[in-house]
């Protein structure tokens, strides 16, 4: 027998560049409708297509861009919705910070431009796909799953701003779960692993919703319940996990 | 007017993005806080499911914990994601009539 078939199966980098597109393809579905909607709701505001897409281009944050549209419709100076996105946005310094920890291995000239495709969906994605991270093309992996999510996020809503929304208002609200529903489609796997993990996610919900529910803004309460919900890991998990 | 705007908005976005790749070259953390980082995407996945998932129809909060239900359920199945979210959807779909 041939020694090579017993060493462990390494992945080229299309192989990497392929797993990163499917691990890609629930949040394009999520984000293509998200999109499209933005699209619209920013032409309605008074943007151009090209100032809409642009937006798309270099923020590449969802919840940040509605509120600015809503914000410039509403006639908000610059400087408040600047602030209101920094605000908005800084969850992702958390995110970025675990991933990047997760990363180490990865070169830093990797590892800047995949942290310029953090999202709330991208980073959870990507961190639950644990195993690419020590893959000789692992960076070929977070690449193309971040470039599908990214790729779709700015289509959308360029797509939004030509066409209008052509989605039916039905399959488009529907299809609003759809984000969550990948979260949840994340959570559970690692749930049934380790049930432990379904407490640091539950102390995380309750402080989320506490703090927003007494009048924290949504940014804060979310940073928030992140930190000190992940702190509850410094008990519950191993080192291993 | 509005280029400056988004252009202050992708600054404020990206800084706090890619700092901790420069972080990371320059610290190793003690295992305590190699813990609370590996924690942090479950506690996200926490804070980002709940209480957002009430608002997916905002006036009828019990869609939205209804289509987590099966979400939840679809999943347990080892089903892959892709179904979880296709068939969250559809449950929203049914339900909106």
């Amino acid at each position: 027998m041939n020694s090579q078939a017993v060493e462990m199966p390494s992945y080229t980098r299309l192989d990497m560049v392929r797993k990163g597109v499917i691990a890609g393809f629930p949040i394009m579905l999520g984000y293509i409708p998200v999109a499209l909607t933005y699209g619209v709701l920013a032409g309605q505001s008074g943007m151009t297509n090209a100032e809409l897409t642009l937006m798309s281009v270099l923020v590449f944050a969802g919840a940040a861009q509605f509120l600015a549209v809503s914000m410039v419709a509403a006639g908000t100076g610059a400087v408040e919705i600047i602030i209101a996105t920094f605000v908005l946005n800084f969850r992702h310094f958390v995110m970025s910070l675990s991933f990047m920890n997760r990363i180490r291995s990865i070169t830093l000239r990797a590892k800047v431009p995949l942290s310029l495709g953090l999202t709330d969906e991208t980073f959870t994605m990507s961190s639950l796909h644990k195993r690419e991270a020590n893959e000789e093309f692992g960076a070929w992996f977070y690449a193309s799953l971040m470039l599908t999510a990214y790729l779709s996020w700015v289509g959308g809503s360029f797509l939004g701003g030509v066409l209008g929304d052509v989605i039916p208002p039905r399959l488009r609200e529907s299809m609003g779960v759809a984000l969550y529903a990948m979260f949840i489609g994340l959570l559970i796997p690692s749930v049934k692993k380790h049930f432990r993990i379904a407490f640091i996610a539950l102390f995380a919900m309750i402080i989320n919703y506490l703090f927003q529910l007494w009048g924290m803004s949504q940014g804060w309460a979310i940073v928030l319940g992140t930190l000190i919900g992940g702190l509850s890991g410094i008990w519950i998990l191993e080192d291993d996990i | 007017m509005i280029v400056w705007m988004i252009i202050g908005m992708a600054v404020v976005t990206a800084v706090p993005r890619f700092l901790p790749a420069f972080i990371v070259d320059l610290i190793s953390f003690p295992r305590w806080i190699d813990r609370w980082l590996n924690a942090i995407p479950y506690a996200a996945l926490g804070a980002l499911i709940f209480p957002g998932i009430l608002s997916v129809k905002p006036e009828a909060p019990q869609v939205g914990i209804t289509a987590a239900l099966v979400a939840g359920a679809l999943a347990w199945l080892n089903l892959n994601i892709i179904v979880v979210v296709l068939g969250a959807i559809a449950s929203v779909f049914l339900m909106t009539f």
